[in-house]
């Protein structure tokens, strides 16, 4: 029934004994201990579950464990610290961004790769990244300011 | 009323009596309460029971200077914790970063209510200021001793007490009773909750004082989440903790009769937990009790389906029988029915709102851990305190052996299904006797939390020969809003207690407009109905973001316009002619303003085309707090799609705390309540909640929001602060609706606006 599944996450290689058809979410939470995806439908409906594979935000509820091979997977207390912050992680803080924050992987992990890729992005490309990912609390006016203050960060 | 009297911690206290420590009592000569306060301060490791007429249940100062604040509510993510600080820091003149606030433990705070009703500053911080001035008041009075110095020629800077006259001449805090607590009585009000009140000699600063009460200080909860560093109720772990899911049944009512276990062979430790109507599955991996509660077969018991056709659902409400019907005492005048009798016009309308889902952005999640006769509790509630009593109740322990611990949870919005969670975990902890951790699942969280009832609300107006409104009579009927209430302190609020046997015990609540319209002849009044299904009911209903003011305002405030409309009169302007406080005419004048208002009637008749734009207004009241707002909206007559492109709100909550916060939530209701608006509505069919996660419920989305959100803030230093948690989101439906109108000339009486309806109205 289970498998061993060698995982490259955060820059460190870690072996998970699972299902193959576990997503990729458990195995973070549960086998490696990083909180930082949360469950929010298990549907793909939602983005907070989203890690970045090979640097592409992908949502990690819906991904099989046995689907992700070698590429590097990395979370959001992957992608920065504060003290070397992501500069959308230092927008977010600079506008206070989140509520609950239940969501903040959705956004942050889709908005950084989306920063990443874009230079110098329009809001209408900002929010056309960024549409579907849910926030409950309505925090998107601030989203936004965080976006466009990091995207000037990115030059 | 919450217990109080906790054995434990009174024989404690008999304890420090028998040992001759003191309690400083109000009116004391203060070099006397200052000796007795560094006699018999007590060491930071035993803290003295929590009780609500303790300084010590509220402010400590630690051995480092630092101060800590035990606040029996919680920040829900609007910053009420930075607010708070802030007030403590002002009245205790400490920097804000010298505080630390520990939120909604029950080991650790009194129970202030938990979230509730905006109310966390103006109800909440009321209280945290109290203490941290009356705390500032005895240090005053210890360094006065100390220093052989009068009180009143000391001054306080970051903590240090010094001579007026001689700066040299100090005392710190930390020196003063760093470590040790308080043992100051407070003058309680003997209420418990949010009405709990225990100011001490001390006055509070006057607002000319106040360094940092009105700055925008930053929050310091947005980095631990940015980072990924701080965690929510779903990331507790407990040792040797099992993962369980709920099983809820196909059709609404009927209960498992035969549950077949030898389905989960094969999935690794799988068990069941069942109680006549209560059904769950554990595991120790948490993949496991996924699978489990996919393989479980279940047969369920035959029952009539008992929810109303949702084609029907107003005709139902219309027809229902009263439960219970209240005309508010407090806004009537004259003679309504007589008024009507002579009336030149009468003018008349009808709204419609749906159920509507709490839809948190996670599903509910607690962990419950039972050792020996102590239990423990990981909520998301934003009711720690009674999570804590309800799941005393579910496992029928005294709630002295049960600690309920505030951890953030997936958002909440009111009564969402954290409470549910927490009593869940604890019937699968006793039942399996292992820590458990439940999580619910996308369908479950949006199809089984208690719901925002659907109601239908009839206005009319009595309109004299000259063209003046001399009699206004509003009536809401609908699901109360409370058939579960707004807490889980009692099993039979809850789904664990209803699927164990609690009949639900619906209360009848609704509520009326709040503003300030006079008119000669006003009565406004509720009526409720009967909950379909008497009990585990995925469309019970309890508070949602504002329980019932956007509905009821979407009513009220469409149909001033509808009577602005028919008198041919600027929609402010009518508004204008008739609210009496001084308040809310200088806040619509503001909104009037900022937002460039034109004043002319509605609707526009010079637009054609099909992409047309218009503007309406909204104002109400709530709590104390006013705001008015405008929204510009655009319309896609072809597809029925609206933009809310842009609001103006001017916000009055008295004395601001800290403004960025203030207006962040302000955007946060405004984009929360246009989803309300244009996109939410809990479809049903006989049988089942048939909208269980974001495609069946979908909320705004990114691409839809505003482009801009205007904020005028009205400080008033001299006015105590009201909330801003919800008054706002309670203006927006129906600023949109009027917007509408004013583009179109068409009426929508019913939400969601959703492009289809949008659509039908105007072809």
């Amino acid at each position: 029934m289970t498998e061993k599944f060698s995982l490259n996450v955060n820059g460190k290689t870690q072996t998970v004994e699972a299902d193959p058809d576990m997503p990729l979410l458990y195995a973070l939470r549960n086998d490696l201990g990083l909180n930082n995806p949360q469950f929010g439908c298990g549907l793909a409906q939602c983005g907070a579950c989203t890690v970045h594979m090979d640097g592409n935000a992908v949502r990690s509820c819906i991904t099989p464990i046995s689907a992700v091979g070698d590429a590097k997977v990395v979370t959001m207390s992957g992608l920065g610290t504060p003290e070397k912050p992501h500069p959308l992680q230092a927008a977010y803080v600079e506008e206070e961004v989140t509520q609950c924050g239940y969501c903040i992987n959705g956004w942050v992990m889709t908005g950084a790769a989306f920063l990443n890729k874009t230079k110098k992005p329009t809001d209408a490309q900002i929010k056309e990244a960024l549409t579907g990912l849910k926030c409950r609390c309505g925090t998107h006016m601030s989203i936004m300011r965080a976006m466009k203050r990091a995207a000037t960060m990115m030059g | 009323m919450t217990k109080m009297e906790n054995p434990i911690a009174f024989s404690r206290r008999a304890v420090m009596k028998g040992g001759g420590a003191l309690v400083v009592s109000l009116g004391m000569p203060m070099g006397m309460n200052t000796l007795l306060a560094i006699n018999s301060a007590l060491a930071q490791d035993t803290r003295p029971p929590l009780k609500p007429d303790q300084l010590s249940t509220y402010i400590a100062v630690n051995a480092d200077g630092t101060v800590t604040g035990f606040f029996g509510k919680m920040d829900m993510g609007q910053g009420l914790a930075t607010a708070v600080s802030q007030m403590i820091a002002e009245e205790l003149d400490v920097p804000v970063k010298a505080v630390k606030l520990i939120m909604a433990d029950t080991a650790l705070t009194i129970n202030q209510g938990g979230a509730a009703s905006s109310n966390g500053v103006q109800a909440g911080g009321k209280q945290m200021a109290a203490a941290a001035a009356e705390a500032r008041r005895v240090l005053i009075e210890m360094a006065a001793t100390k220093l052989n110095i009068p009180a009143d020629q000391l001054t306080v800077s970051d903590g240090v007490i010094s001579a007026k006259a001689d700066a040299s001449k100090k005392a710190t805090y930390a020196e003063l009773i760093g470590g040790r607590y308080f043992n100051v009585e407070l003058a309680w009000n003997k209420a418990i909750g949010n009405g709990l009140y225990a100011p001490g000699q001390a006055k509070v600063k006057k607002p000319s004082e106040y360094k940092i009460v009105g700055t925008s200080v930053k929050r310091t909860d947005v980095a631990p989440k940015a980072f990924a560093q701080e965690g929510f109720v779903t990331d507790v772990k407990r040792p040797g903790m099992l993962h369980a899911r709920m099983i809820r049944p196909p059709v609404a009512g009927s209960v498992p009769v035969k549950v077949d276990e030898a389905s989960l062979k094969g999935i690794p430790g799988a068990k069941v937990v069942w109680d006549q109507g209560f059904l769950a599955v554990a595991a120790d991996k948490e993949w496991d009790a996924v699978k489990a509660s996919r393989a479980l077969k279940v047969e369920w018991s035959n029952v009539t389906p008992a929810f109303p056709d949702e084609k029907a659902l107003y005709d139902h409400i219309r027809k229902a029988p009263v439960r219970k019907r209240e005309v508010d005492a407090k806004s009537k005048s004259g003679d309504v029915d007589e008024a009507f009798k002579t009336a030149a016009r009468v003018i008349e309308a009808e709204y419609e709102w749906p159920f509507q889902s709490h839809a948190c952005m996670g599903p509910g999640c607690a962990v419950v851990e039972i050792k020996d006769d102590q239990v423990t509790v990981w909520t998301g509630s934003q009711k720690t305190h009674y999570v804590r009593d309800g799941v005393a109740a579910t496992l029928e322990m005294p709630p002295e052996n049960v600690r309920a611990i505030w951890v953030t949870g997936p958002g909440s919005y009111g009564r969402s299904d954290a409470d549910d969670a927490a009593m869940d975990a604890a019937v699968i902890a006793k039942a399996t006797g292992r820590p458990v951790r439940v999580q619910y699942t996308r369908e479950q969280g949006t199809g089984w939390d208690p719901k925002g009832p659907a109601s239908v609300h009839k206005v009319r107006a009595a309109v004299d020969a000259s063209g003046k409104v001399v009699a206004y009579d509003f009536a809401s009927k609908g699901f109360s809003r409370v058939e579960v209430n707004s807490n889980g302190s009692k099993p039979h609020d809850t789904l664990a207690g209803q699927l164990r046997g609690a009949a639900l015990k619906p209360l009848d609540n609704f509520r009326v407009p709040e503003e300030s319209y006079a008119f000669d002849h006003k009565r406004m009044a509720w009526e409720t109905i009967a909950p379909p299904l008497d009990r585990a009911s995925p469309l019970r209903t309890s508070h949602l973001r504002d329980p019932v003011g956007p509905q009821i305002h979407f009513a009220s405030e469409s149909f001033m316009d509808e009577v602005a409309t028919a008198l041919n009169v600027d929609p402010i302007e009518l508004r204008l002619r008739h609210v009496k406080s001084s308040r809310d005419i200088d806040l619509i004048k503001a909104v009037k303003e900022k937002s460039g208002w034109q004043t002319r009637p509605s609707p526009q008749k010079d637009q054609t085309g099909n992409k047309v734009t218009g503007r309406g207004m909204a104002y109400a009241q709530r709590s104390g707090t006013r705001v008015a707002i405008v929204a510009e909206v655009d319309i896609d007559r072809s597809s029925g799609k609206i933009w809310a492109r842009k609001f103006t709100v001017a916000h009055d909550c008295g004395l601001i705390i800290n403004p960025t916060n203030l207006k962040q939530t302000i955007e946060g209701n405004v984009v929360q309540g246009i989803s309300r608006t244009l996109w939410e509505e809990t479809h049903f069919d006989n049988k089942a909640v048939t909208s269980i996660d974001w495609l069946t419920y979908p909320i705004l989305d990114i691409t839809e929001t505003p482009e801009a959100i205007d904020v005028v803030l009205i400080n008033r230093p001299e006015t105590p602060p009201s909330g801003a948690g919800e008054p706002t989101i309670r203006v927006v439906a129906a600023a949109i609706a009027n917007a509408i109108f004013d583009a179109t000339g068409v009426r929508i009486r019913r939400v969601p606006l959703t492009p289809d309806r949008v659509k039908a109205a105007l072809a």
